[in-house]
């Protein structure tokens, strides 16, 4: 579902380095591919029609098959328009590995569940919190530093930051 | 004692040089993208209001959210340890460490494992300690403290980094680039952390509703090293703690924006360990990660280690709400200069230091670089905890003083210090804490107090004996005081006629040594038809109170209110002309006199630009000012512009057809008597080149330079070839 947020969500996440595609269900498997370097790892999507199906991407990985991937795809459970993020949520699948470890992290997240601000986002949060799994991050673009005199993206975490928007979830 | 402060010019001198440029890029990047970045928040200081109510209820229900803590982490399966001191947290991290029979442990960046000085501790049990974050990992290679609290390499320059790894690491081709030492440092870290088996965090916020930790990261490392190994601990101050999750939000929007000037960094982690991720095993090639067992042990050492004393400290408990964001250093002007090693104890740098290194480590380490702060003030709007980070300072540097030793020498100013303070106080700050004596004397003998003063035994005295640096020229006294011209004159608007009634307040400088502003303000003021009167009122107490000389500020500050209540009460609205002494009525004076009044003279105080804008915006005839088209450079005041007080001068100048550019400058380095110092004349003088080159761009080389402080006024005239003015004398009607 697209909404004002999400237009605003879109030029901030651009803002901050990352890449936003948006997409729909139909359309997913074909811009996923796109989106992924190979070889390619995935946590569980909740999002119904969109899927792994027909796509490179190894949707049940072992720690083996994450210490060789490329890409790390993940569902993200939120994006906050004003300031370009996407909340990143363990549920026990290794969201966290996969967001972390692979150079590139693809995170996909439904239109409907972007929010316009950061009290918004902690609203939701505590929803979320107070029912389930609490661990979250507010991932804005990719990791980088400034410690090595210059900024540098891509550190510890992934040097890119891809964006899949679903417009009709 | 001179040698002494020699040692320190030394030393300053020695940092400026080899640290001050890589310091002064970072901190001032830092600095202005700050600026930027809070100016897109439309509810900037209602966030920092809100954020700061949250740590004064914190901090008040410390004891009880400790408790909430323990219960919701306990019931997490986590655990806490309350660690009283340094050493109570080594032990119980060692025998965590020793339990899980670790060798190798992996930190991401966090001052209080600083603080505790757990590397050391761990590697004397034989535990590899490896810091991921990579300014902390470049300061592990080069065995160095940190420069600044949250970009602790700041002080190193690409070049001298590359310079480092290139010598202590033997690698293919030499690193060169950013890039280079970035992915060199990334895959050599990564290989520490995939082998390590405890993960060590610090936590930016410990929420007691649900046992999260926060942390604010843009590398990764922090995620990782928590997300790779199976034993977490988390060390925190108990401070970090916070009500709610959802308390977090003011704090996450103004954490990365105060700090590195970053609407938000990459990372806000919120983690409520154990964390429910799986462990990884990168050879494990049968298990989807999603059915690994989570086997995780978490630790949340809560440390004390003085802070519980300082919530007990009316003075120290404010330090207590600090968010350890950076922009009270980043915004300092001698910070800019200097960085974190010379500005900072054993642990903290910057302004808020001196709290933390009073509470936690004593007040010898606060000692060291308390004299650092000069009161200015930039820091002040930019805490996003509101914390009034110059009255820590003040109040931390009179303990120091009276934990001075009484039997130290000082004969040469016996006599000259009518104080309230305690012997045994350093000599040069009793000297400037107590200029309104001299000044006095030095009026009633001018000339020959000007001469004598200027004479070389006199100045190699001053020197030897209070530190007064020879390099600096000293203030002119004028044998007819502004008090007396203006007594002898007497007010030209009579009060029946008058729009407004006046009390000028003739402070020290305008009274003793700069009396044509003072002039020039009667002048302009009696111009827009003001009935001017200037009363027999004393010091304001900023000169003691720059010395850390809290009660003879106060004795001052109750004086000076006695004098001008009264003019209050008639109606009068008291001017000032010397705008630090305007944030002493403004500011300080809620510190040294009773609360309503304080409200009621700062309510009626107003800086003479302010007020030259207020009656000219109500009708005032700009016509009776003098008008003019200069080319104006105008230096406001720090103290002046963390009132807010900037623009006025400047609407006012463009108003009477000037046209003005201004410094964007912290402070102009001088700061009362912090440039006479001999220990910090080169400092001053190095803050003060940046004004200088802002005066001597091409725009800027043949404008008229004009500023508000007497302070600047004198750092700017030893700065530039052209003699420099107050505003008031620009616009004064001859």
């Amino acid at each position: 579902m697209v909404t004002s947020h999400t237009d605003a969500f879109v030029e901030s996440a651009r803002r901050v380095d990352a890449v936003v595609t948006p997409t729909t269900a139909d359309e997913f498997a074909a811009t996923l591919e796109d989106a992924v370097t190979e070889p390619a790892v995935g946590t569980p999507l909740p999002f119904e029609g969109a899927s792994y199906d027909g796509t490179p991407v190894d949707g049940a990985p072992t720690g083996a098959a994450l210490a060789e991937a490329a890409t790390g795809v993940t569902a993200g459970a939120a994006a906050i328009a004003d300031y370009g993020s996407v909340v990143l949520q363990e549920t026990g699948a290794g969201e966290e590995l996969l967001g972390l470890y692979p150079d590139r992290h693809v995170v996909v997240v439904a239109a409907s569940d972007v929010v316009p601000d950061m009290p918004a986002a902690f609203e939701e949060l505590g929803e979320r919190f107070a029912e389930g799994p609490r661990d979250a991050i507010l991932a804005t673009g990719p990791s980088a530093t400034a410690d090595m005199g210059a900024v540098v993206k891509g550190v510890h975490g992934p040097r890119d930051v891809h964006v899949l928007l679903l417009e009709d979830r | 004692m001179s040698d002494s402060r020699r040692q320190k010019a030394a030393r300053i001198r020695s940092l400026i040089e080899t640290e001050g440029d890589a310091v002064f890029e970072n901190t001032t990047t830092f600095n202005d993208g700050r600026y930027e970045s809070v100016q897109k928040l439309d509810d900037y200081e209602e966030l920092k209001s809100r954020a700061r109510a949250i740590k004064e209820d914190a901090i008040a229900d410390l004891p009880d959210l400790v408790e909430q803590v323990r219960e919701t982490v306990e019931g997490n399966g986590g655990t806490v340890y309350l660690a009283e001191d340094e050493a109570d947290a080594q032990r119980y991290i060692a025998e965590v460490v020793a339990d899980r029979d670790a060798d190798s442990v992996v930190k991401s960046k966090s001052m209080t494992s600083e603080e505790i000085e757990i590397n050391e501790h761990l590697e004397s049990k034989g535990v590899d300690v490896w810091e991921t974050d990579l300014g902390e990992f470049v300061l592990q290679v080069a065995d160095e403290a940190p420069s600044h609290i949250v970009a602790p390499a700041i002080h190193r320059s690409r070049e001298n980094i590359a310079e480092l790894f290139n010598a202590h690491f033997e690698t293919d081709a030499p690193l060169e680039t950013a890039e280079d030492l970035t992915e060199f440092a990334r895959e050599y870290l990564a290989e520490q952390i995939k082998d390590a088996d405890v993960g060590m965090t610090g936590a930016n916020f410990v929420t007691a509703d649900t046992g999260t930790i926060a942390l604010v990261t843009s590398e990764g490392n922090a995620r990782k090293s928590v997300a790779t190994t199976d034993t977490h601990v988390a060390v925190a101050g108990v401070e970090k703690i916070v009500p709610s999750l959802g308390d977090l939000q003011p704090f996450v929007e103004l954490i990365g924006r105060s700090g590195t000037g970053q609407d938000i960094t990459a990372y806000v982690s919120l983690l409520t360990p154990p964390v429910g991720t799986p462990v990884p095993d990168f050879e494990d090639d049968e298990t989807p990660l999603a059915e690994v067992d989570d086997d995780r042990d978490y630790h949340l050492v809560l440390i004390d280690n003085g802070r519980m004393a300082m919530r007990d400290d009316d003075d120290l408990r404010e330090t207590l709400y600090c968010i350890r964001c950076s922009a009270c250093a980043n915004s300092c002007a001698n910070f800019q200069h200097v960085g974190g090693h010379a500005f900072g104890g054993e642990t903290y740098s910057g302004g808020i230091a001196t709290g933390w290194e009073a509470g936690v480590h004593g007040e010898d380490s606060a000692a060291e670089f308390n004299d650092l702060c000069t009161g200015c003030s930039r820091c002040v709007n930019q805490c996003p905890v509101e914390i009034d980070i110059p009255w820590i300072n003040t109040v931390v540097r009179d303990r120091i003083n009276r934990g001075a030793d009484p039997d130290s020498f000082d004969f040469l100013v016996e006599g000259l210090t009518p104080d309230a303070e305690p012997a045994g106080l350093d000599v040069q700050k009793r000297f400037f804490g107590n200029f309104e004596t001299a000044a006095k004397l030095g009026s009633a003998t001018a000339p020959l107090s000007n001469w004598m003063m200027e004479a070389g035994p006199v100045r190699s005295a001053l020197e030897r004996f209070v530190g007064v640096d020879g390099r600096r020229d000293l203030p002119t006294f004028e044998r007819e005081t502004f008090r007396e011209w203006f007594a002898d004159r007497g007010a030209r608007v009579d009060p029946a006629d008058a729009t407004r009634e006046v009390v000028l307040y003739p402070d020290v400088y305008t009274n003793y040594v700069s009396t044509a502003r003072g002039k020039a303000a009667v002048r302009a003021l009696e111009s827009l038809d003001v009935h001017v009167t200037v009363p027999g009122v004393g010091e304001s107490g900023r000169a003691p109170l720059s010395q850390g000389m809290v009660s003879t500020a106060s004795e001052k500050a109750s004086r000076v209110y006695g004098a001008l209540a009264e003019h209050i009460d008639a109606g009068r609205d008291v001017v000032v002309v010397e705008p630090s002494d305007l944030a002493m009525f403004a500011r300080e004076y809620e510190r040294l006199l009773p609360e309503q009044s304080h409200e009621r003279l700062a309510e009626r105080s107003y800086e003479v630009m302010e007020y030259l804008y207020g009656l000219l915006e109500n009708g005032g005839d700009p016509a009776a000012l003098a008008n003019g088209s200069e080319a104006v450079a105008y230096h406001s005041h720090c103290q002046q512009r963390t009132l807010g007080l900037e623009a006025h001068t400047v609407a006012v100048l463009e108003r009477l057809g000037h046209d003005v550019v201004t410094s964007d400058v912290e402070c102009c380095g001088m700061a009362g008597s912090f440039g006479y110092k001999q220990e910090y004349y080169d400092l001053s003088m190095d803050v003060g080149d940046e004004l200088a080159a802002q005066f001597t761009t091409d725009g800027t080389r043949d404008r008229t330079v004009v500023a508000s402080g007497t302070s600047c006024l004198e750092q700017l005239d030893s700065l530039l070839q052209r003699v420099p003015t107050h505003p008031v004398e620009l616009v004064a009607p001859r």
